[in-house]
């Protein structure tokens, strides 16, 4: 509850006030929840994950939190230039010149789709601080209601998109109505429950192919060159979508949620409502990425959508730095290349990322790119 | 029918010896440990490997070898248990709840993976297994092997149950989980206190592993990670935090797993637990025995 002295209008900084002019607009309907979304924004400056221990904790809070408070390193204001995602953007378009054997340009087109899933689990986790441990469940919604219909009605697989996006939202509100409204830990293992039953289910239906699969999936471009680039680009976009999605009105009651769901329900965030907005948004950039899975491989088995890989993507979330649009993507990028170069360690891989997940969490918790709000100076 | 409450029960009780470290630990510091069924793995190879350098072992002796590796096995995943509290949660006590699940995964996962780079990927066959001589009560067939595992898991349940209820270091316990800074007052040392937790929560899982790999005849790496979710399937149903309770969740979980399986078929087994909880969560989550809790700020 650090924050709370902050909310006061009378004591909130002047800076506070100064980024919320950006948005008079909105300030002028008197709404709650704008105004408690900007209230927010001091807890943003130390860049911390929630801090709502009261008494003895506060004490680990602040020296957990002094790593955070440094000013930007070189790096990182690097990382926060705007020309960044260009240059990223850029480097993604450039690298089939670089080297286009079938093999790399699968590879890279596969951590574009792992980038688009991480940005996703990223409004969910790093926004709004719900542990979803069964993400790829709507991968696997996605992938499987394209490939479900592209096959047995012969429909293109742009055409499945709409339905996507209904099914899959569908699937958010069917799984997070029920559980949002619990303590977040319960949602943790409810959505691990929920990635299995989709797995399950699609592994003993008929429709789905049964364990091994649907196959013959149509791809959305003519050459493998043509779907990276169109890859790269409906990831660019999603990833734009999810950063400016976080900047909005509602990112921000997203991460006052996170920072502290009492004072946020107490200033009149109607919490549960913004949390599920989270979780569906969430749903659908998983299920939209499912769509680009179905098209890449063209063929698609229960076997690709295990807690596995549920936990490869929360891994690229928080070893990027939960909330940070740049932080998630590099992660993303370095969990899906780096199994590529170390194929010697296969063996090793996993567990190592298993040390490497309590190992951030225990020394960098913010991760190792961390985000840095832009409403502070 | 009499063959599916008598499935559902046996089931039911390593379910609720597994439930039981996932309640006790979530009662104490509202940690969902995660982690805890791949304890369950862990002493499934712990046996194994202990029955490994002990050698064959005859089929009369064994049960009696069966029970003295249990205790050995309790020994080993208690002590894994309480190293895992020491580096992976203790520094993260006071953190926001989110890192500490987090860390919890990653617990899980250097596990499971950690143990498949140990023991290989492939399912090992126990080397004791248990047959024996079957009877016939009230139209159910049970053999030998699964009465003793479920006394073994009785025995070990009423234990814990008396201990929680009966004993200082149950008070202590119980204390901790109503108020840790208050307890640290009264002169109750916390930090041993939820070790110890740990180490009997851990040892329960150890327990349920070895008596699984005993009576399936098969182990392998992420033979935790199912077993983890039922588990707190389990525990959500009977109301998390409450022992009692927990056990009553695991032995209806298992009862209902057998009947679900009856009716809609093996494959949806899993589907029909998972559906339970969320069904339990949405309108009980507080579970059939459990309190409602308001939370504190």
């Amino acid at each position: 509850m650090t924050g709370v002295p902050d909310t006061t209008p009378e004591g909130a900084p002047e800076d506070t006030v100064r980024s919320t002019a950006a948005d008079t607009a909105e300030s002028t309907d008197g709404s709650a929840t704008a105004g408690v979304a900007r209230a927010a924004a001091p807890n943003e400056a130390t860049g911390e994950t929630a801090n709502e221990a009261p008494g003895p904790a506060r004490k680990t809070a602040e020296v957990r939190r002094r790593g955070a408070g440094r000013p930007p390193t070189r790096a990182s204001r690097l990382l926060q230039n705007r020309w960044a995602g260009l240059a990223g953007l850029l480097l993604a378009l450039l690298a089939p010149f670089v080297d286009a054997t079938p093999y790399a340009l699968s590879v890279m087109t596969s951590a574009a789709i792992f980038v688009m899933l991480a940005a996703g689990l990223n409004i969910v986790v790093g926004y709004c601080g719900l542990l979803d441990l069964g993400y790829v469940a709507f991968f696997a919604v996605g992938a499987y209601t394209s490939g479900v219909l592209a096959t047995r009605l012969d429909l293109p697989l742009v055409a499945t998109v709409p339905v996507v996006i209904v099914v899959t939202v569908v699937a958010g509100v069917v799984i997070g109505a029920p559980t949002l409204r619990l303590r977040s830990d319960y949602l943790a293992i409810v959505t691990l429950g929920f990635g299995e039953i989709i797995r399950i289910t699609a592994n003993n239906l008929d429709v789905t192919g049964g364990p091994s699969g649907i196959y013959g999936i149509p791809g959305l471009a003519g050459s493998p060159v043509a779907f990276y680039y169109l890859t790269v680009v409906v990831v660019a976009l999603a990833v734009l979508g999810a950063a400016r999605l976080g900047r909005s009105r509602i990112g921000r009651a997203w991460r006052f949620v996170r920072e502290d769901e009492d004072a946020a329900e107490a200033m009149g965030v109607h919490t549960y409502r913004v949390k599920l907005a989270a979780y569906i948004a969430g749903a659908v950039w998983g299920g939209l990425a499912g769509v680009l899975f179905a098209a890449h491989l063209s063929a698609i088995s229960p076997g690709s959508f295990t807690f596995l890989q549920s936990a490869l993507v929360l891994m690229a979330v928080v070893l990027g730095g939960m909330g940070s649009v740049p932080g998630v993507v590099i992660g993303a990028i370095v969990i899906s290349i780096l199994p590529e170069i170390l194929r010697d360690l296969a063996d090793y891989r996993f567990f190592l990322f298993g040390v490497l997940l309590i190992a951030v969490m225990l020394l960098r918790p913010q991760g190792l790119w961390p985000a840095r709000s832009k409403e502070v100076p | 029918m009499t063959q599916l409450i008598w499935n559902g029960l046996f089931v039911g009780s390593f379910y609720a010896l597994v439930a039981l470290g996932y309640s006790m630990v979530y009662g104490i510091i509202k940690l969902l440990n995660f982690a805890h069924g791949d304890l369950y793995m862990l002493g499934a190879f712990a046996g194994f490997a202990i029955l490994g350098a002990v050698g064959g072992v005859s089929s009369s002796m064994a049960l009696p070898v069966l029970l003295a590796v249990l205790v050995v096995t309790m020994a080993v995943t208690g002590l894994a248990g309480v190293a895992l509290e020491r580096i992976a949660y203790r520094p993260l006590r006071r953190a926001p709840r989110l890192s500490l699940l987090i860390t919890a995964v990653g617990a899980s996962f250097a596990l499971e993976y950690g143990m498949r780079a140990a023991a290989g990927a492939d399912p090992r066959v126990y080397p004791l297994r248990l047959g024996g001589s079957s009877l016939e009560v009230a139209g159910a067939r049970l053999t030998l092997a699964q009465l003793v595992l479920v006394g073994v898991a009785v025995v070990l349940m009423i234990g814990l149950n008396l201990l929680v209820t009966r004993t200082r270091e149950g008070r202590a316990m119980r204390a901790i989980a109503l108020d840790p800074t208050t307890s640290s007052l009264m002169g109750i040392d916390v930090n041993a206190v939820i070790s110890r937790t740990f180490f009997i929560g851990s040892a329960l899982a150890g327990a349920a592993g070895v008596m699984a790999g005993a009576y399936y005849g098969k182990i392998d790496f992420l033979m935790g990670f199912l077993i983890g979710l039922k588990a707190f399937t389990a525990a959500v149903i009977g109301g998390i935090g409450n022992i009692p309770g927990t056990m009553l969740g695991g032995l209806v979980l298992g009862l209902l797993e057998s009947f679900g399986t009856f009716w809609l078929g093996g494959e949806w087994r899993d589907v029909f637990a998972f559906g339970v909880l969320i069904l339990f969560l949405t309108v009980r989550p507080t579970g059939l025995l459990g309190e409602r809790v308001t939370e504190r700020v």
